[in-house]
């Protein structure tokens, strides 16, 4: 995909900006989204139709829309129905008087060669300036892809932070008694392509940290084995395949290590081996439940679930090894750890009363709280630059996905394939 | 000796004869003798029995009752169920673990799968390390009455293969369960 910067035309660039216009951009951005809990602003930005020339198979300003929104960062201000088109001449200050602090405009244009052209300006209604513009030579089948990359480009600019929009999701889907599908989606649950199918279920992928592979248990042998799948390619190879159960794998944030729940020695442990199977060490030693490995961002702890204490709660301890501390105190269940990139917040399931809800606890304050309203949250996963939270709940009977913002503010069911969905990972920023 | 000798000769080379008649498609049906007809009629012939008759009889097993199929022997039940949450397992359910563990133990080359399953509440990796415990527990008192550690596997499918479906207590108290399964 091809990507160009379109010039700020002179009708978008008004002369009267006043004294903010003398702030940085990066303090601007800072003052319009820093969100800090329920009840904070959220920003208001208007979306405007894309001006669409000879017919489009995706609709662009829709999909940006809904990224924007399920953020949780920005209000969409109703921007009518009349396609504004990047080369329009606008007047900014209508919008900022509909409530608008920015407006995106853009177009859709078929390419002789059968490629689109699509475009977009990113618009400061307060400042009365482009803060960004972007024309895309873009095949029909990456539309949707270069709709998440404008939304990206929008996140960015107005956050100072990485948008996820353009990222990818796995997940398992149960499409009838004795049928698994292993998908891979666009971050917003479209788009979805299946890299395994299989008879016995499939659960715990986890993505490697380049976004090439998936390590996952699949039961095809009749057992629960872990197999890293080259997803380009589809070559896979069974890395953990003992005597007993194998499960639970999670990468080291450098690709090399694999953490695995192993029963190769009686019950559930955690062992670490190298991500193509070799070099098996235990590192957990209890004759209980010890499982759900995963690292901390940086490398230097593994949180995982015990029931060394009774019930399941959450622990962590040093990746080379040594004593356990546990880090859940609420609650008598609490299970499948996640933590924030910035290695801040635990993410986890919790039961409170018979519901299985996904709770957020900051490790330094201590602080938790409920981040859903559902009662059978399971998974979840952090979006890579940390705002939001993926994971499984069920609605009628049946298996969805859903994110939340990580204030818990926002809520929005994923769309998906038909069929009962589970085990949603957030995969990686492709570099 | 010579006598007998000549006699084997002339009954090859009848023989040879015949080989070569029978080998030949042609030959007249006049020039056979022709076969005796018979009374084809079902009893004819009075005393002599209908040699398309089939008297049914069952014969007598002599072989013992398949243990594993036998509804009176706790070896034909293979499923222990368990407590909520819990994988002990329950007085109820110990002649039948008892009873693999005595043929496991004098039947050294059998080998089994315990396979552990739990109700479908909680997280799918703690219910598999749940379902994997209690296949433990099952595995523990094979061991106990003389089962070797090589003969029995455990596994669990946690809650991925539920024999009942739903939402119900009944539902759920099916599927907390430990399958003895020989290969």
């Amino acid at each position: 995909m091809k990507q160009t910067e379109i010039a700020s035309p002179r009708t978008a660039r008004r002369s009267f900006c006043g004294a903010l216009a003398l702030m940085p951009l990066a303090a601007r951005a800072q003052l319009r989204v820093e969100i800090t809990g329920v009840g904070s602003q959220q920003f208001p930005i208007a979306v405007a139709p894309f001006a669409v020339e000879g017919g489009a198979p995706q609709e662009i300003d829709a999909i940006v829309r809904a990224d924007l929104a399920r953020s949780g960062l920005f209000r969409i201000v109703d921007a009518g129905t009349q396609p504004i088109a990047d080369t329009a001449s606008v007047n900014l200050a209508d919008w900022k008087t509909r409530g608008a602090n920015a407006l995106v405009i853009g177009g859709v244009r078929r390419l002789a060669d059968g490629r689109y052209d699509v475009r977009f300006r990113l618009l400061d209604t307060v400042q009365q300036a482009q803060l960004d513009g972007l024309s895309y030579a873009t095949p029909a089948t990456d539309l949707r892809l270069t709709a998440h990359r404008i939304a990206d480009r929008i996140y960015e600019k107005l956050t100072g932070e990485r948008g996820v929009f353009a990222t990818r999701i796995a997940y398992v889907v149960q499409t009838s008694r004795a049928s698994w599908e292993l998908h891979i989606a666009d971050a917003d649950g479209a788009n979805p392509q299946a890299a395994l199918r299989s008879r016995e279920p499939i659960i715990s992928p986890a993505w490697s940290p380049d976004g090439g592979r998936l390590a996952y248990v699949s039961f095809e042998t009749g057992k629960p084995v872990v197999y890293v799948h080259t997803i380009t390619t589809g070559e896979r190879k069974a890395v953990a395949n003992f005597r007993g159960s194998n499960s639970a794998p999670a990468w080291s944030p450098d690709g090399r290590t694999l953490a695995v729940t192993l029963t190769r020695e009686g019950n559930s442990q955690v062992f670490l081996m190298n991500a193509d199977g070799s070099n098996v060490r235990r590192i957990t030693q209890t004759t209980g439940i010890d499982t759900e490995p995963v690292f901390s961002p940086d490398g230097q702890w593994i949180y995982f679930t015990s029931d060394r204490g009774g019930g399941p709660q959450i622990y962590k301890m040093p990746a080379a090894g040594g004593n356990a501390q546990r880090v859940t105190f609420n609650g008598d269940y609490n299970i499948s750890p996640r933590l924030s990139p910035d290695g801040k917040l635990l993410a986890y399931v919790g039961r409170r009363s018979g519901r299985f809800q996904v709770m957020l606890l900051d490790l330094a304050g201590g602080q938790e709280i409920p981040v859903t309203d559902t009662t059978r949250d399971e998974s979840p996963s952090f979006a890579p630059n940390g705002r939001l939270l993926l994971y499984a709940t069920e609605v009628g009977g049946r298996g969805i996905l859903a994110s939340a913002s990580v204030d818990g503010r926002v809520r929005t069911r994923l769309t998906g394939p038909s069929g009962d969905i589970r085990e949603p990972t957030w995969g990686p920023f492709i570099k | 000796m010579i006598q007998l000798r000549k006699f084997a000769r002339s009954a090859a080379a009848a023989a040879a004869v015949f080989v070569l008649v029978a080998g030949c498609s042609s030959v007249k049906l006049d020039e056979q003798s022709p076969a005796p007809i018979t009374d084809a009629t079902a009893g004819a012939g009075g005393t002599k029995t209908d040699p398309r008759a089939v008297a049914p009889v069952t014969a007598a097993s002599t072989q013992a009752v398949d243990p594993f199929t036998d509804p009176a022997n706790p070896l034909s039940k293979k499923s222990v169920f368990f407590d909520f949450d819990s994988f002990v397992v329950k007085t109820e359910f110990q002649p039948l673990v008892e009873a693999h563990g005595k043929y496991l133990a004098s039947n050294s080359g059998r080998r089994v799968t315990v396979e552990g399953h739990t109700d479908e509440r909680g997280g799918r990796e703690y219910n598999l390390a749940l379902g994997q415990k209690r296949a433990e527990a099952v595995k523990q008192r094979l061991m106990l009455m003389g089962a070797r550690d090589a003969q029995v596997e455990t596994v669990s499918f946690g809650k991925e293969k539920p024999r009942a479906t739903g939402s119900t207590e009944e539902a759920w108290a099916q599927n907390r369960r430990a399958d003895i399964v020989y290969k």
